[in-house]
């Protein structure tokens, strides 16, 4: 996965997650890009598109987007799937998660997908082992080593 | 203000709610900068901040930044966190960093420092959130600094399953910017191990890593095949339950799964019996369960299952060896393309296109035309519309085409606009590849351009009026046909263009009807005349002197259109010139000599269809898809364009005429062709209709390889394209050297004394991988000896895209005259290619310029009087003479100018002096350029005999 963007309906992006290294102009430029071709498309569009030399998955979640881009050779319907497995594991630990909660926590949400996705390759797949590890660190936030 | 979870920072959020409640842009911008401004002042504040408030304002920085506002400052706030003692504030400096430095900040060093405790701390979240930050931003300095911890890491026994995890995906970025950092030997076979491992999560971070080595390095890690194989198959046949948590939606490891096949596609179906069979059982598996009904009704459940089906199916066309397995998977995808989903069509049309590449699956992909066909008439999602383009594209043969083109031109009057063009050069492909009868062909070009008219490239039109000339056969119809589809009131320019020039050439076939006698022929083109732009007026002026030739009787009528001042004092000089010209031509020369001038043109020479390397061009993946089935059906498809090809083989001797007539009909303002090409190459730099002379493009952007006809039993020897750049090199060191659709060879080279070293860089431009690759260079009989080659060894696989550099170091011992051979044999696809190219390695590389007076020159010219030190060339200049020009390439060539010897300042005379390894030869020269008569005499004197005679034939070659 090159890169992960999290958008609101009125555009507002609201995580970024670069996997390969882009001057901040680029970066800038590209999401501008994404958000306004992926907001256009209609509701019963195919959630796969090829962009440049990419491809971008995306689905909507409520009033977010969640945009990958992947490789030509990576697998679409996975791409999918690891969004919703991300998904899954906000609301777990938001309780029923919101675009606030995304907004307000953000750097949770950083960490989380820290530990489901790294360096752009899915890591660790087990939703009880990503909440083991989040939860091991909020005991290291609430007891000083 | 939702709940803040874990360790907040009131501070954070009461400023994050500010920002929501702020009812403008305006009011925004002023919070953030009032916030930045405090925030400034905390940190040059002279009161030291404690931890929280420095993670504090440094998470306020980076939420300004998501923001989409540039932050300049906090970064050694960041830093400053990162060996804090608390978890939190370390973890809050680690994201800053990740998000918001650069590879390549001063601050790295510092950073590097921070991860390095932290690696070595006891506690495994600490290390994990370094091994993390490093996959995150990982640069060539962190490969340095941990390229030898990490592998350690991963391996080894005592590592907690989690921290591996993290560490061989670290290792895999700082792989990817610095490949050498993975250690060989007995680390291989521990990496390839951890397909083995008893936790999953390892498993599936690891096959990522092996992915990547294998990609590089498929030899090394052969090992990894068996153990893959072994693993998919636990995976496949285990029940949904077996795996507990990394069961997602009752698909046993999807991701696992995906990863695995995708790293047996980087090798061959497996050799060994047992392992090729147990992997061909986990496919049928995967296939099996497509059918079986869903044990979910979830989206999540289906997504995954056909997630692993797609991968399975991707590896059955990546063997292209079972045709059982081919045909099911087509099958499977058949079902798909009428599902409800619109994410499975669309990936059952992508991956269908494959299929319909292959010959196993070829027929059965056919099966589906009338659905594909539905999909583009009634499918909602132009991406997918586009999807189905692309399969019809791809299935069609001889005996679907006329039907496939019918239905693509029908769609093309209400396709998007988005996709018109594209769909116009497949349609032109299309047309002419399987041609059986060029009147239809014909028919469909015209119909495109009525259709879509704007779409419509140079290159098509091009390519019609270039078929249409090669076949006497349908120059009849031809012009027939454009002559009603002129009729139309309102015509698309390219139509004009089209229809000048046929008329213009066949227009006296037809004039035997009255109803398109030569005059209605004249006056209805010159009736569009007015509405065209310049290039079509100036194309239909040559038409009408070609009129002037083939229908004397109106000869008056055109006369009076070409003197009339609109043409004779038109602004435009291109216009102006040929009104003057062509008025001209018909007052003064008499009709046997206009007859000779205005003959008909020769058929073009043949080559592949300047369209497909357009449409290639146009878009990465159709290549790819493209060099698949180039590299299958290696030109057995081109029955058609073949056909052509031996109908204009037959006057391949008028080439020389096609192309100057071309030029001269087309564009007097183009500059002069290099008739030397002519000569030595049979493959016609100018083949398309002028398509060449406008474009800067040169032969070597065409695709030659699958006009070669290659076949998989004789490799295929491609050189054209060659010779034009090798003689290039003999007054430059660096450049392209060859270059196809496949392969792009540079060079780089150096010189001192008698000693050299050229570096010749090999990039593969296709998304496979070349395998193989073996190039070689031997020196002529003649020569032996007298030159010294010693070629560095290369890796016998370039990856797709990637680029390997060869060193090949050489010495001059003796004066040679040849450049030594260069081969290099690599397979593509499963074809082996020959390219047979020379290495520029000429004995003038081994020049150093000497500086010398007039007097001193004079004095050693007159010394090496003997007629075998001395070599004279007179010869026709084959480019423009231009003095900037010739100064380059006689300053390549190595010699010192001496400035000021010569009376005449238009000549050159230059000193040098050869380094051989046993002697030094002085080399003394004088160029003479003769404007007038475009002429040039080359005189060389050299100390040893020969010498001068092998000099000036390298250097008479470059004007």
């Amino acid at each position: 996965m090159q890169f992960m963007l999290l958008f609101s309906r009125q555009g507002k992006l609201r995580l970024q997650k670069w996997y390969v290294a882009h001057p901040d102009k680029a970066k800038k430029k590209i999401t501008r890009e994404l958000i306004t071709t992926i907001l256009a498309r209609k509701p019963k569009m195919s959630s796969f598109l090829e962009w440049r030399d990419l491809k971008i998955v995306y689905k909507r979640y409520a009033s977010l987007y969640f945009c990958c881009a992947i490789d030509q050779e990576d697998n679409e319907l996975l791409t999918l799937e690891v969004i919703h497995r991300y998904v899954e594991l906000l609301d777990k630990y938001f309780g029923s998660v919101c675009e606030l909660d995304i907004i307000f926590n953000f750097e949770k949400a950083y960490f989380m997908l820290d530990e489901l996705v790294v360096g752009g390759e899915v890591c660790e797949t087990s939703k009880k082992n990503v909440l083991k590890a989040i939860a091991a660190q909020d005991l290291l936030q609430e007891h000083i080593p | 203000m939702p709940a803040v979870r874990g360790d907040g920072m009131r501070g954070l959020a009461v400023f994050i709610s500010d920002i929501r409640n702020c009812k403008s842009k305006e009011n925004e911008v002023k919070r953030i900068n009032k916030e930045l401004a405090n925030i400034r002042s905390k940190f040059k504040g002279d009161k030291t901040l404690d931890g929280y408030q420095k993670k504090k304002y440094v998470c306020k920085l980076l939420f300004i930044f998501l923001l989409g506002h540039d932050i300049d400052f906090g970064h050694m706030e960041a830093v400053n966190l990162l060996s804090s003692n608390k978890y939190t504030e370390k973890q809050i400096g680690y994201l800053f960093i990740s998000v918001l430095v650069n590879t390549n900040s001063d601050l790295i060093k510092l950073i590097v420092q921070n991860i390095k405790n932290d690696l070595n701390s006891r506690n495994p979240v600490h290390v994990n959130l370094a091994l993390q930050c490093i996959a995150n931003i990982g640069s060539k300095e962190m490969a340095e600094a941990f390229g030898h911890d990490i592998p350690k890491l991963l391996v080894s026994g005592e590592t907690m399953d989690v921290v591996k995890q993290s560490a061989a995906l670290c290792l895999l970025r700082l792989f990817r910017t610095n490949p050498d950092i993975i250690p060989g030997g007995e680390w291989t076979s521990r990496i390839i191990h951890l397909l083995n491992d008893q936790h999953l999560g390892v498993v599936t971070a690891a096959s990522s890593l092996i992915e990547a080595l294998v990609k590089l390095n498929p030899d090394e890690y052969k090992g990894c095949v068996s153990l893959a194989v072994s693993r998919l198959s636990r995976i496949i046949t285990a029940s949904y339950t077996d795996l507990q948590d990394y069961t997602y939606y009752f698909v046993p490891a999807p991701w696992l799964s995906v990863k695995l096949l995708r790293l047996l596609q980087h090798y061959p179906p497996p050799e060994d019996p047992g392992v090729r069979g147990r992997l061909n059982e986990c496919l049928d598996a995967i296939l099996n369960k497509a059918q079986e009904p869903p044990k979910s009704k979830k989206v999540q459940h289906s997504n995954a299952k056909n997630a692993v089906l797609f991968e399975a199916i991707s590896i059955i066309i990546h063997s292209d060896s079972e045709a059982a397995l081919l045909v099911r998977a087509c099958n499977q995808l058949g079902q798909f393309l009428s599902h409800r989903e619109t994410n499975l069509r669309y990936l059952a049309l992508e991956t269908m296109c494959l299929l319909a590449t292959s010959e196993f699956s070829h027929e059965a992909v056919k099966k589906h035309q009338e659905t594909v066909i539905n999909s583009l008439k009634t499918e909602r999602d132009v991406s997918v519309r586009q999807r189905a383009v692309d399969l019809l594209y791809a299935m069609c043969d001889r005996t679907n085409a006329e039907q496939i083109v019918h239905e693509m031109l029908n769609y093309l009057e209400s396709a998007d606009y988005s996709i018109r063009e594209e769909m116009v050069l497949k349609v032109a492909i299309l047309a002419e590849k399987y041609a059986g009868d060029y009147t239809w062909y014909v028919d469909v070009i015209l119909n495109l351009i009525r259709i879509a008219g704007d779409y419509v490239s140079e290159e098509v039109w091009y390519r019609v009026i270039q078929i249409v000339v090669n076949r006497e056969d349908v120059q009849g119809y031809a012009a027939k046909t454009v002559f009603e589809a002129l009729q139309a009131p309102a015509c698309h320019e390219n139509m004009v263009k089209v229809g000048g020039y046929i008329l213009g050439e066949f227009g006296n076939l037809i004039a035997g009807d009255k109803r398109s006698a030569p005059q209605v022929q004249f006056q209805l083109l010159h009736s569009k005349y007015h509405l065209c732009s310049a290039s079509t007026r100036a194309l239909l002026l040559t038409t009408y002197i070609k009129f002037i030739n083939l229908f004397p009787e109106i000869k008056t009528e055109i006369q009076n259109i070409l003197k009339c001042d609109s043409n004779l004092r038109c602004s435009d000089a291109e216009l102006q010139q040929r009104a003057s010209e062509y008025l001209h031509l018909s007052l003064v020369t008499s009709t046997d000599v206009l007859a000779t001038v205005l003959e008909e043109m020769p058929p073009f020479a043949e080559k592949e269809s300047s369209i497909l390397a357009v449409l290639k061009k146009k878009s990465g993946r159709m290549s790819a898809q493209e060099a698949h089935k180039e590299a299958r059906a290696a030109g057995g498809a081109g029955g058609a364009a073949a056909a052509v090809a031996a109908g204009a083989v037959k006057n391949s001797t008028n080439d020389k005429n096609a192309k100057n007539s071309s030029a001269d009909l087309f564009g007097i303002s183009t500059p002069p062709v290099n008739s030397q090409n002519n000569s030595s190459s049979n493959t016609g730099v100018l083949v398309d209709v002028l398509g060449d002379l406008y474009s800067s493009s040169n032969n070597s952007s065409m695709p030659s390889v699958a006009t070669n006809g290659t076949n998989s039993a004789s490799p295929a020897t491609l050189t054209s394209g060659v010779t034009d750049n090798i003689k290039k090199f003999v007054c430059k060191n660096n450049g392209v050297l060859y270059e196809n659709d496949i392969i792009q060879i540079g060079v780089k080279s150096e010189f001192r004394q008698n000693l050299g070293r050229i570096g010749v860089f090999y990039g593969n431009k296709t998304s496979m991988p070349l395998q193989g690759f073996l190039p070689s260079v031997s020196i002529s009989s003649a020569d032996s000896g007298r030159v010294s080659v010693q070629v560095k060894p290369v890796e016998s696989t370039i990856e797709a895209g990637a680029q390997v550099q060869q060193f090949v170091n050489c010495e001059c011992i003796d004066h040679f005259e040849d450049l030594p051979e260069m081969l290099v044999c690599f397979t593509y696809g499963s074809v082996p290619q020959r390219l047979s190219l020379k290495l520029p390695l000429s004995i003038n590389k081994f020049f150093e310029p000497t500086d010398m007076n007039g007097e001193s020159f004079f004095a050693r010219w007159k010394n090496l009087s003997s007629p075998s030190q001395e070599s004279q060339q007179i010869f026709k200049t084959t480019c423009p003479m231009e003095s900037g020009s010739i100064r380059t390439k006689v300053m390549g060539f190595g010699m010192q100018i001496l400035e000021g010897i010569d009376p005449n300042p238009e000549n050159f005379v230059c000193a040098g002096i050869l380094h051989t390894r046993t002697q030094q030869i002085g080399c003394l020269m004088r160029l003479e350029p003769n404007r007038q008569a475009q002429m040039y005499r080359l005189t060389i004197r050299a100390s040893k005999d020969g010498t001068a005679k092998i000099l000036c034939n390298l250097l008479s070659q470059q004007f």
